[in-house]
């Protein structure tokens, strides 16, 4: 009973790191029908802004909660800048070109933040300073739970209303969805089209960020690839949620993560990096608009 | 005007992936052309393939010091047979595939006599066969899994093997720690892992010991809860974790995590500054096993060290000694050899016997590895300090 108890602690830890990525590739598909693959390097930068943020603090010997909100913010906002950047040079000069093109160019853009990120940062993992760690201690008994853990686990539930409320009670979120419902017809309503894909990079891209910082601290080592299988992960969980629905994104991440954890700790662990494609192609197959996703009428 | 715009963006990305990629192809021409200016009849090229960049690098650079302070004391020395020994090393970034093509351009373009390298068994084994094919002797610092040397009559090693490593791991896990019941957590994707958790797990058997779970990994995980919580649940007596350092620390901090206190037990692939500082506490009370230990009394490898201090301004660690000693025992049978033909090379080294390393008395023996003791340290406090030596019976 404890083991399956702590499996199920531990899988929803992992989901909710999924999650927090998961709702930046969720908002950007839900407004471009664009699959943001370099979403996870994104993500990883946010872990290497907010180390070089942290090793500012000194390695970190004295847990301070200013500190961690503090880097944070700076690696949402390195990563909020980055995201305009990609989308304002490799996408929207794109805007008008087979969806196919701008799909090789998001490859493209994750290859090269990941080799770019090795020739930057090099490509040894580095220590993620622990500048905060939590006073409390939540493990009941044998049962540990880590506090931190608990702390991105709120985040994602947290950052998933906001969005929630961002899209369907706000003047940009009424934006972005008439943009994702139809591109030209809502720059015909003068809708400022750009500017709304603009914010909406920005906002995914700073999830991600803040992303960065919570697996850093978590998981003290970071690299330059560190984004790729979390990224592949993370939008695996989308898919399952039903790509372009907040809440989906967030029930498919933990979803995943728990369903990782018990095939770890229970069958194969060698099969856990499988288990996220089987699910894909599973889902691919038989319901292919996810968990939560409402099939829309193909436009042509 | 939007068009124009736009041409300028793209120029610009092309500039910033340019200016990246030159970055690249500079490094690389440097250390070509430095070897092509002193390359000439009174020269001995040497290749040397390694992982200096890449998740494993502090393998590749510590090794590539090793060699190349090696080097510089045989030149200064007079060289060998009247010619310098100069290096050209290529950078693997870790992976098996490019290492196999690194020793390709080192015996087709740059006409090298001899490879040393890989560290990790599983590069040196997409290097072995090629090395093999073209009849040029390859010498390995620490690879120490026994297919490595079988690939080739070319290929030798100047480290123990993983049969024995893991041995070594499992009498001092049986007698030193008293441990009866130990799990095994090895990482899959890693021939090196997989053989030493492999030989660990058949001794420990043999000594009366169980082996109570075996869960494995991918290198690269982050996460490692789920089968530190199955471990758990058996209450093992201690936890073998055959990978490289780049994993355990973060392993080791999920393990304290969740409250195994159990001590961690590893080999050679541990030995690396970054243990610690990815581990940090949490790695404290483990031990793993090595090739030599600083603390070592003996004027070689005091002598060693200093001169390596000297070079670096860095203590040199298990892989630079290998390096070193790698470099040494090549340099010695091209001293003994005929000829500096590679056939001849390669028939002087089979034969090299009792030389006096820093990581041990080295004697190749018929299947082309060393025959040597192993050491295991403990990492305690930030320190690898030494425990006992272990001698091949």
């Amino acid at each position: 009973m404890l083991e399956l108890t702590q499996h199920l602690v531990n899988g929803l830890s992992v989901g909710s790191i999924y999650a927090l990525i998961a709702l930046g590739y969720t908002m950007v598909f839900g407004i471009l029908q664009l699959i943001n693959f370099a979403h996870g390097d994104v993500f990883m930068l946010g872990a290497f802004f907010g180390m070089y943020c942290a090793r500012g603090f000194g390695m970190g010997q004295n847990s301070s909660l200013g500190a961690l909100l503090l880097t944070i913010v700076v690696a949402m906002t390195g990563c909020g800048m980055v995201g305009f950047l990609i989308e304002r040079l490799a996408y929207r000069p794109l805007r008008r070109s087979p969806r196919i093109n701008v799909l090789i160019t998001a490859v493209g853009v994750s290859l090269f933040l990941e080799f770019a990120g090795q020739l930057v940062f090099g490509s040894s993992p580095q220590f993620f300073p622990q500048i905060y760690r939590p006073s409390f201690d939540l493990s009941i008994g044998e049962l540990k739970i880590n506090p931190l853990q608990v702390i991105v686990f709120g985040i994602s539930v947290t950052l998933m209303a906001i969005l929630q409320y961002i899209i369907f009670r706000t003047r940009l979120g009424r934006a972005m969805r008439a943009v994702s419902f139809n591109h030209d017809l809502a720059s015909l309503m003068g809708i400022p089209t750009d500017r709304v894909i603009s914010y909406t990079f920005i906002l995914g891209s700073s999830l991600a960020g803040a992303a960065g910082v919570l697996v850093g601290l978590i998981y003290p080592k970071v690299e330059p690839l560190m984004g790729v299988m979390p990224g592949l992960k993370a939008f695996v969980a989308a898919v399952l949620g039903g790509i372009g629905n907040v809440t989906g994104a967030v029930v498919g991440a933990i979803t995943l993560g728990l369903a990782e954890e018990l095939l770890v700790g229970y069958w194969a662990p060698t099969y856990r990096d499988a288990l996220a494609f089987a699910i894909l192609i599973l889902i691919l197959l038989f319901k292919p608009t996810g968990l939560f996703g409402v099939r829309r009428a193909e436009k042509v | 005007m939007h068009f124009s715009k736009m041409g300028g963006k793209s120029v610009l990305l092309v500039w910033v992936a340019l200016s990246a990629l030159g970055g690249c192809t500079k490094n690389a021409s440097d250390s070509a052309s430095q070897s092509a200016a002193t390359a000439g009849d009174d020269v001995i090229k040497v290749g040397e393939v390694g992982s200096m960049t890449g998740a494993e690098a502090t393998f590749g650079i510590s090794t590539h010091q090793g060699i190349e302070l090696a080097f510089k004391q045989i030149n200064a020395g007079g060289g060998i047979k009247g010619k310098k020994l100069t290096i050209t090393s290529l950078d693997d970034q870790g992976k098996p595939d490019e290492a196999a093509t690194a020793v390709t351009k080192l015996i087709t373009q740059n006409k090298v006599s001899a490879i040393l390298g890989e560290v990790a068994s599983s590069r040196s084994m997409a290097m072995a066969p090629i090395a093999q094919s073209y009849g040029i002797p390859m010498v390995t610092p620490s690879s120490t899994n026994p297919k490595v040397t079988e690939l080739g009559d070319h290929i030798f090693r100047v480290c123990f093997i993983d049969p024995f490593q893991g041995t070594v791991m499992a009498k001092f896990a049986y007698e030193n720690l008293k441990a009866k019941k130990v799990a095994v957590l090895r990482d899959v994707k890693n021939d090196y892992s997989v053989g030493l958790a492999n030989f660990f797990t058949e001794t420990f058997k043999k000594l009366g010991g169980d082996v109570v779970i075996d869960q494995s990994y991918s290198a690269g995980d982050m996460d490692f809860k789920a089968q530190l919580t199955a471990i758990r649940a058996k209450s093992p007596d201690a936890v073998m974790v055959p990978g490289y350092y780049t994993d355990v620390g973060l392993i080791a901090r999920q393990a304290r995590e969740l409250g195994i206190k159990a001590p961690l037990l590893g080999g050679d692939g541990w030995d690396s500054p970054k243990l610690k500082e990815i581990g940090g506490d949490a790695v404290n009370g483990s031990y793993f096993s090595n090739h030599y230990s600083q603390e070592d009394k003996s004027p070689r490898v005091q002598d060693f060290i200093t001169e390596y201090k000297k070079a670096y301004g860095v203590v040199p660690d298990g892989l630079a000694a290998m390096g070193y000693d790698a470099a040494k025992v090549l340099a010695d049978a091209m001293n003994r050899a005929k000829s500096l033909e590679p056939a001849d090379v390669t028939a002087a080294l089979a034969i090299t016997k009792d030389y006096p390393g820093v990581t041990g008395t080295i004697t190749i023996d018929a299947k082309r590895n060393a025959v040597k003791p192993a050491v295991v340290l403990k990492v305690q406090d930030g320190v690898f300090k030494y425990q006992t030596t272990i001698n091949p019976t």
